[in-house]
């Protein structure tokens, strides 16, 4: 078997991605697209940010390219670079300037991850002048109508260092995501995961157990994303709390005493 | 190594006889040492220790201690001897001898004795565990803590010290878990929203009726937590089992039923038990039934419902003002609030907060949030006078408001904990922490605006000149690497060279291309000052004096710091001076508060070291470091003189480098004494023999600790 080769920019989504939304983000989402305002999703991790985006690039049709940002991420990374070849130095463009030119959608992951200094190439990028300069060329790329910048970013670090900056955050229509309601998030990891109703509202409620947790002695709650995981084991038969231990307590602490904790919660609920 | 041979009477009395002072306390240790000597000479010394232990704290209690001791041996093993004689010292700090004699007394209680294997859980271990899981549990968060006596006030849970009531430390720690859950489900099945104490005046005979009243009321918590918690309410069931107390009488059968149904509420369960009193016998509590201690509930809700009332009126009046900001035309009169309960199965407490202003919904604010579940939880619903936004100055923000109440308000009142940060305290004689034994302020300098920073300054002018330089060049910085394998440019000479090697046919090199580094100090560092009377004159100036230099440098080289200053007169006035927060600029109040830096008290040290790890801790940083600046030895006005207090520090130093923080300490110090490298052990440090080389040499510290 070989894996399919793309490029970020022929990636399509071709089926429809499941998304199951929580409030009118999609509505919100498609009128930013039309009046070509760039937008930002806010919310803690694992809550469905990155599975709307390939909700909504599946919505418009429209290649999604997503970049996981890194506290080494260059602003060449982003717009592009000189690299050599057959000992001629060829130009190669960045996933930024690749989703300009290709009318995509960018979805910029954990921006504040970035270096200060690499946040600021796209701030021209998200006004209204909607260029991305490329110094390195002497050019300016100018977007098309099609091209849409979304970044993501989540609050709950309450870190002085990775705050976004006003002169970043005001360039972009915010959306709040958080983790959905119980029915909704119960739902959800049915569909996802083929488990039973009783099963999943059980994980559901275990979940909210540790979201009480945070900020006394867990730095977050347990994410959807996390219920995923573990209805998923639940599935291939291993136990209830087994599967919690393994896919949610040991992913959410490595301190002892609240690894026990988090062991009788569960054993006390299922 | 053949064993030791066990000590005789005779040299056991001797000990004892020293240990507790007998030539002035008259106590008769023959007796006990007589016991003692025929146990094993490990068994011997272990005990003794434990008395030298006990000893340290009070004699009469190391006398009451040793008596009973020789007694319990063949009866309990080590951990729960050692929980039995902490316990009785920790009620000798809490409550004085009386209470503490109390509990060596009741030994043959402490352990239920007739169980042999003594596999007890003993709550200061569970306690982390027991924490975490309580706070798991939804609805108002609950404290927990040591009690003789099983209860909840509402706030706080309490529980035995510890349990032995069944045969292995797993089950025993299961009846801890099952005691938690129980009083959760109290506080959160509304067990309180009956006002117990007025039915108990109208009965004759209280307490029969109590005790029916919780027989019944355990079983519908019973059946709350088989619903909310199923895999603990097995659990539950094998507890029951294991002590015989799993079969219910016939006559509460079919009671059982009726109060297991989901809408069953304590208002029914009152009703039941006036109807069966005097028919039906009260069962005898299950080993997990918690006991009801209804002043201190009444008490404790009484309170917390008028804060609470309080705080959700000002949080209204809060919501009218902003909405006023933002639009001028909004009237501020005549405004109608609501909270309703809107029923929704799926969440878990069954319903969500809807809050409205004149019939339109707005979105609560996390506080109204907060006080809304924590109302509801204790009256069922949110009544009218609490949708009342305050009116101005109708209440003394102080009253409400999570501010600090002023240290020296406190001080003369009673309660000369409230309001303070409590730390522990490591005892050496004890080998344990004293609890919550330091009562910890934070206190505001009196800024001096003079002109002593300038004049410093002008004074180091040379110096400080020189440390700009340097500083500076430790920077954050972008450097330009060269011949990276990739890179934002390219490296021409590097390709020049590549080029003229592919040309020749040979090899040429992937390292073509520039790149930009930045170098990140990221460290946050908080300076600790010896505010003790010791350092009156030189010692203070030269301290202050460096603060001011190391201001400047720190300044010039971007790192995140603060400054406080320490001092303590006595266990429950220790003090923590601000005198430079970490999101504080260095500006004309700080300097002016570096100038007011006055000798105060003495120089109580280990809870400074522990609170301001802490707040240490708060800051994100790569490199956290602590830096005490003192005159040596620790001292303070009760026992923290001589070892007490080096042992406590180099104590809370430890805790310090084990929470990931480097400790390193300078002392002004002209003996350089010799118990320095033992105290500061855990930390690096330095000793300054001349007091005038301080403010030359902290800054030349820092910049060789931080590159
Ligand atoms: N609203 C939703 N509809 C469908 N699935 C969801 C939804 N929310 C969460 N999920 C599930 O949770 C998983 C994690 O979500 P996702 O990867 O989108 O999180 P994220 O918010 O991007 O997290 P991070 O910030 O860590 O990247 C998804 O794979 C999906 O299974
Ligand atoms: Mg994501």
């Amino acid at each position: 078997m070989t894996a399919r080769v793309l490029k970020p920019e022929e990636y399509y989504i071709e089926n429809e991605p499941y998304y199951e939304s929580i409030g009118d983000e999609i509505e919100v989402f498609e009128a930013a697209y039309r009046q070509k305002l760039p937008v930002l999703l806010k919310g803690p991790t694992g809550c469905g940010k990155t599975r709307f985006m390939e909700h909504i690039a599946w919505r418009l049709q429209k290649p999604l390219i997503t970049v996981s940002c890194h506290d080494d991420l260059t602003a060449s990374d982003l717009v592009g670079r000189y690299l050599v070849k057959g000992g001629e130095t060829t130009w190669v463009d960045g996933p930024l300037a690749s989703a300009v030119r290709a009318g995509g959608i960018c979805y910029l992951d954990e921006i504040v991850e970035a270096r200060k200094d690499t946040m600021v190439v796209i701030h021209p990028l998200a006004d209204d002048r909607r260029v991305l300069p490329v110094e390195k060329l002497g050019e300016l790329l100018e977007a098309p109508d099609e091209f849409c910048l979304a970044i993501s970013y989540n609050p709950g670090y309450q870190s002085v260092l990775k705050d976004l900056k006003q002169s970043t955050r005001q360039r972009f229509v915010a959306l709040e995501f958080d983790y959905p309601g119980a029915e909704l998030e119960t739902n959800i990891i049915v569909k996802e995961t083929g488990i039973n109703h009783e099963l999943a509202s059980k994980l559901v409620k275990f979940a909210h157990m540790t979201r009480n947790l945070k900020g006394s002695g867990l730095e977050e709650g347990a994410s959807t994303r996390l219920l995923v995981h573990a209805a998923k084991l639940i599935t291939d038969d291993v136990s209830p709390v087994t599967a919690c231990h393994c896919a949610i307590a040991q992913a959410l602490t490595d301190d002892t005493e609240m690894l026990v904790a988090i062991n009788e919660l569960s054993s006390s609920l299922f | 190594m053949a064993a030791r041979p066990p000590l005789t009477a005779l040299e056991i009395e001797q000990q004892l006889d020293s240990l507790l002072d007998v030539e002035f306390s008259f106590l008769k240790t023959a007796a006990p040492a007589a016991i003692l000597a025929g146990l094993e000479r490990q068994e011997q010394d272990y005990i003794i220790t434990w008395v030298q232990r006990v000893a340290s704290t009070n004699i009469q209690l190391a006398y009451q201690f040793i008596t009973h001791a020789v007694d319990a041996l063949d009866s309990m093993d080590k951990r729960i001897i050692e929980a039995w004689a902490l316990h009785a010292m920790d009620t000798y700090d809490q409550t004085g001898l009386y209470k503490a004699l109390e509990v060596i007394r009741t030994v043959r209680n402490f352990v239920q004795l007739s169980h042999e294997r003594n596999a007890g859980a003993v709550f200061e271990e569970q306690v982390g565990v027991l924490g975490h899981f309580a706070h798991g549990l939804s609805g108002r968060k609950l404290k927990l803590a040591e009690a003789e006596i099983t209860y909840t006030d509402t706030e706080t849970i309490y529980l035995p010290p510890l349990l032995a009531h069944l045969p292995t430390p797993d089950q025993n720690f299961l009846l801890y878990k099952a005691l938690v859950a129980l009083l959760w489900a109290q506080t959160r099945f509304g067990t309180f929203r009956i006002k117990l104490s007025d039915q108990l005046q109208q009965q004759p005979e209280p307490e029969n009726f109590l005790a029916l009243f919780q027989s019944l009321e355990t079983l519908r918590l019973e059946a709350c937590l088989e619903r909310e918690l199923p895999g603990l309410f097995r659990d539950m069931q094998t507890l029951k089992t294991s002590l015989a107390q799993n079969n219910l009488p016939a006559a509460y059968q079919s009671l059982a039923k009726r109060l297991a149904q989901a809408d069953t509420t304590a208002e029914d369960v009152l009703q039941l038990t006036c109807e069966q009193f005097g028919k039906l016998q009260p069962l005898p509590p299950l080993c997990y039934q918690p006991s009801l201690q209804i002043e201190e509930v009444e008490a404790c809700m009484a309170k917390r419902i008028e804060m609470e009332k309080i705080r959700v009126r000002v949080n209204l009046a809060k919501i009218l003002e902003e909405m006023q900001k933002e639009n001028r035309a909004f009237e501020q009169q005549e405004h109608k609030f609501d909270i309703k309960k809107i029923p929704d199965p799926t969440t878990p407490d069954g319903f969500q907060i809807e809050l409205t202003l004149d019939d339109q919904p707005i979105a609560p604010p996390e506080e109204v949030k907060v006080l809304s579940n924590s109302i509801i939880q204790d009256l069922g619903d949110i009544p009218d006078e609490y949708l009342v936004p305050a009116g101005e100055g109708e209440y003394d923000p102080r009253v409400f408001e999570d501010k600090q109440q002023d240290p020296d308000d406190v001080w003369t009142g009673t309660y000369h904990e409230e309001g303070a940060f409590l730390y522990k305290e490591w005892d050496y004689r004890r080998q344990h922490y004293r609890k919550n034994w330091c009562a910890v302020r934070e206190v505001n300098i009196t800024p001096v605006y003079d002109d002593f920073v300038d004049s410093t300054l002008h004074k180091y002018s040379g110096l400080v000149k020189h440390l700009r330089k340097t500083f500076e060049a430790m920077r954050d910085e972008d450097r330009l690497l060269k011949r990276q394998v990739y890179g934002d440019g390219v490296d021409i000479d590097a390709l020049v060279e590549a080029l003229a090697d592919a040309h020749d046919g040979s090899e040429m090199s992937d390292r073509l291309f520039t790149r930009m580094h930045r170098v990140e100090r990221n460290i946050a560092v908080v300076f600790m000052v010896d505010m003790s009377g010791s350092t009156k004159g030189w010692i203070n100036e030269a301290e202050r004096e460096s603060l001011v230099l190391l201001s400047e440098t720190l300044e010039t080289l971007g790192d995140r710091y603060a400054i406080y200053g320490f001092s303590g007169l006595a266990r429950k006035r220790c003090e923590i001076y601000r005198i430079k927060e970490f999101d504080e600029p260095y500006n004309e109040e700080i300097k002016a508060r570096i100038s007011g830096i006055q000798p105060k008290d003495y120089t109580r040290m280990g809870f400074a070291v522990r609170h301001l790890s802490h707040i240490l801790n708060e800051v994100e940083a790569r490199t956290r470091i602590l830096i005490t600046l003192s005159d040596g030895k620790p001292d303070d006005y009760d026992s923290y003189r001589g070892d007490y207090g080096i042992e406590d520090t180099r104590r809370a130093l430890l805790e310090a480098r084990r929470e990931g923080i480097h400790p390193y300490c300078i002392t002004i110090d002209r003996e350089a004494r010799d118990y320095l490298p033992h105290m500061y052990g855990p930390a690096a440090y330095t000793v300054i023999d001349e007091v005038r080389q301080l403010p030359l040499k902290v800054s030349d510290i820092y910049r060789r600790l931080t590159t």
